[in-house]
């Protein structure tokens, strides 16, 4: 069905399709339009759903922990504090290998309060053992939520995913979104290692270096099978729906002298930079990062890279500049924009282009060379 | 009337039933669900609770565990001394975990009983907001509190339930404070049922814990356990100790059941003609050297304590 939609309304839309046991959530700006809806889901008998209004955000996703080792698919959305203030237990659902899906919508993280878009909350749980994917339209937040469903609920992964997309950026947008009858696309829910009281067993008590060694590497090892169930997720999404996804959305990139990476909605509005750039003639494309964890392999060897980081880990660099280094070797050029909801448009992203200097780290507006 | 509704007052009428016939310990069912191969400390009453509690509840439950000494008396992976399933869980969010559980088995239209079993740190202090949460939902489940008075897990630093006087880790010259009130805590919400318990009187917590799971909604037990190395006195007195807790009338065992108190036989003539106070106080290392003042000030606290259940129980509060 087509209709318009918020990035926030379309996460709505697909967890009532997905149709979760349990949801526990914790209203925080700009998400909490997400919760609402869902709540309404659930009064007016739309979605058949237990709805558990928490008391915080570590109090969700602990009952997220619960339902979901209690043998039921779960869901829960939060934003910046409230995904810092459950941190002790985003790390704790990946251990106990949960397949919980949660929407979070990124927002910069006080002080001073602010409620625009910034990734650094998200790239603050990276360690924690959750997939990340990030959204860059309404409709791509209703496919991945759905998918997301798919892809954590897999033997083979068994991982939690967490959905981000920009506050207010994406959040609070109105754009067109066509829903899905999702028919059989998401299984019946089964958790292999489900709570049974006919077989009793000890869930995460203490255990010695040898045995936590093996099940940090399991969670790796699941980290690394997830590349191959989110490709094939993502295939069969676009056989049943007809919409492709990927773990970089890539635009005019086949002969480009110089790509754009950007995440999330920077990545679209760079888009339209490429489209500029091209007109005078300058060979650029743009690669919007989609997957963070687990982070692709990229093919950027021979071009320029330009990176904009909406993030940034103090004493160090942007966490993309930095992955993209890393992974492959190459000296981008570091462009810190966007924190706090600043806004850069496509003008100001086909002028970093422009003005690169590979190898240098510039802030939008701070630096002097922008 | 629901197929659910019909099983709970079977229940209810079974437990009535088994209520009347079990008044000796030795009713109690055989089987057992905590092994002898736990790693708690000589003595330690906490875990001689849980294996009443598990005889209570039997097989069909669940217990979530925060941090606290029962995560370390429970054995180490792969090897476990429980014999139903044990959820651990972060110190802060045992009763957030069993509410999602709960509401889970309603989904699937499962009957499992969810208990959490914590400590009194992952009750009073870290714990309380997620409690307070889960007691204001309304989430069908039982929080047991076992009280050792400290966090004995990192080895016996203050709680926020450590009594007055009481040396520990971290007051090493007595707690300047009195303990919390965590059962007027509970009490403000409500709840269909709560209950105090002590170790020395295991039939008292099995029938408690009983008919606790065969009330809907959130049911509270804070159990009084006292703990040889936290309390300093030795293993073998471990009931002594409890017992003395209740006939000074420092601990008191009642029961409030949609609202109304009683209180139960033990705790009716202590609460009449309370033992001395200092038997229970100098039979205790941690309360070594305790100032004149501050036990008059304990007294006045166990006297206070009389009068307000006893007001409450009489109907004249
Ligand atoms: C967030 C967090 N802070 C601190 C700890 C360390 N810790 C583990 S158990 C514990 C004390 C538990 O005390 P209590 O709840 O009274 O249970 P007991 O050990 O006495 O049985 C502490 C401080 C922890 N595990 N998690
Ligand atoms: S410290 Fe106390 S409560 Fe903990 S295991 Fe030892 S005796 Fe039991
Ligand atoms: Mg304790």
């Amino acid at each position: 069905m087509l209709t318009i939609a918020t990035g926030n309304k379309a996460v709505a839309a697909a967890v009532k399709a997905a149709r979760p046991g349990v949801i526990a959530a914790y209203p925080i700006t700009p998400q909490t339009e997400i919760v609402e809806q869902i709540a309404d889901y659930v009064t007016d008998g739309d979605l058949e759903s237990r709805y558990i209004p928490v008391e915080s955000e570590h109090s969700a996703m602990a009952a997220c922990i619960g339902a979901s080792a209690g043998g039921v698919r779960t869901f829960t959305a939060t934003s910046s504090h409230g995904l810092l203030y459950m941190h002790e237990m985003v790390h704790w659902a990946a251990g106990a290998r949960l397949p919980i899906v949660m929407a979070n919508v990124n927002r910069a993280l006080g002080p001073g309060w602010n409620t625009w878009a910034e990734h650094t909350d998200a790239f603050s749980q990276r360690d924690t053992g959750w997939l990340q994917v990030f959204v860059g339209t309404v409709q791509e937040a209703y496919d991945a939520t759905l998918m997301a469903f798919k892809i954590a609920e897999n033997e083979r992964v068994l991982l939690p995913v967490m959905v981000n997309q920009d506050g207010f950026a994406l959040s609070h947008i109105m754009q067109s979104l066509e829903t899905v009858e999702i028919g059989d696309f998401l299984p019946p829910f089964h958790l292999p290692h489900a709570i049974d009281t006919e077989n009793p067993c000890g869930y995460g008590p203490m255990t010695g270096p040898a045995d936590y060694f093996r099940f940090r590497w399991d969670i790796e090892r699941s980290m690394r099978d997830a590349r191959g169930v989110i490709a094939d997720v993502e295939r069969e999404f676009a056989e049943r729906f007809g919409r492709t996804y990927g773990p970089t959305e890539d635009y005019r990139c086949e002969d480009a002298d110089v790509v754009v990476v950007a995440v999330g909605t920077l990545g679209k509005e760079a888009e339209m930079a490429i489209d500029r750039l091209r007109d005078e003639g300058v060979k650029a494309g743009s690669m919007r990062l989609r997957w963070f964890r687990p982070f692709p392999d990229l093919d950027l060897s021979g071009r320029d890279v330009v990176v904009i980081d909406r993030d940034y880990s103090f004493g160090f660099g942007g966490v993309v500049a930095h992955s993209i280094r890393s992974k492959t070797g190459i000296e981008p050029y570091s462009v810190i924009a966007g924190l706090g909801g600043q806004e850069v448009t496509y003008n100001d992203i086909a002028d970093f282009v422009r003005n690169r200097r590979p190898g240098e780290e510039t802030w939008f507006g701070v630096s002097d060379h922008v | 009337m629901s197929g659910n509704r019909i099983a709970k007052l079977s229940l209810q009428l079974m437990t009535i039933i088994e209520e009347r016939s079990v008044n000796n310990l030795s009713a109690i069912p055989k089987e057992e669900y905590l092994y002898k191969c736990t790693s708690a400390c000589a003595g330690c009453s906490s875990s001689l609770c849980l294996r009443y509690v598990l005889k209570a509840a039997g097989p069909d439950s669940v217990l979530v565990v925060p941090a606290c000494c029962t995560s370390v008396i429970q054995g180490m992976y792969p090897g476990t001394a429980m014999n139903v399933p044990v959820y651990n869980i972060a110190f802060a969010a045992a009763a957030a975990c069993a509410s999602g559980m709960s509401d889970a088995f309603a989904t699937l239209g499962r009957e499992t009983n969810v208990i959490v079993y914590a400590g009194d740190g992952g009750t009073v202090d870290i714990g309380i907001q997620a409690l307070s949460g889960a007691f204001e939902r309304g989430t069908n489940f039982l929080y047991i509190c076992y009280d050792n008075e400290a966090y004995g897990n990192t080895g016996m630093q203050r709680s926020g339930s450590t009594p007055l006087g009481a040396r520990t880790t971290t007051t090493p010259g007595g707690k300047p404070t009195a303990k919390k009130d965590l059962d007027r805590i509970v009490e403000a919400h409500n709840p269909p049922y709560m209950a105090t318990a002590c170790s020395a009187y295991p039939l008292d917590l099995y029938k408690k814990v009983k008919k606790a799971l065969s009330i809907e909604g959130p049911k509270f037990i804070h159990i009084l356990a006292p703990c040889p190395p936290g309390w300093r006195y030795p293993t073998e007195k471990t009931v002594e100790m409890g017992k003395l807790a209740v006939k000074t009338a420092q601990w008191i065992l009642y029961e409030r059941e949609f609202g109304k108190l009683t209180i139960n036989g033990p705790s009716k003539a202590a609460m009449k003609k309370p033992a001395p106070l200092e038997d229970y106080i100098k039979s205790q290392g941690r309360f070594k050297n305790l100032s004149p003042e501050i036990f008059d000030l304990m007294r006045q606290q166990v006297e206070q304590n009389i009068q307000r259940l006893s007001r409450e129980e009489a109907g004249v509060c």
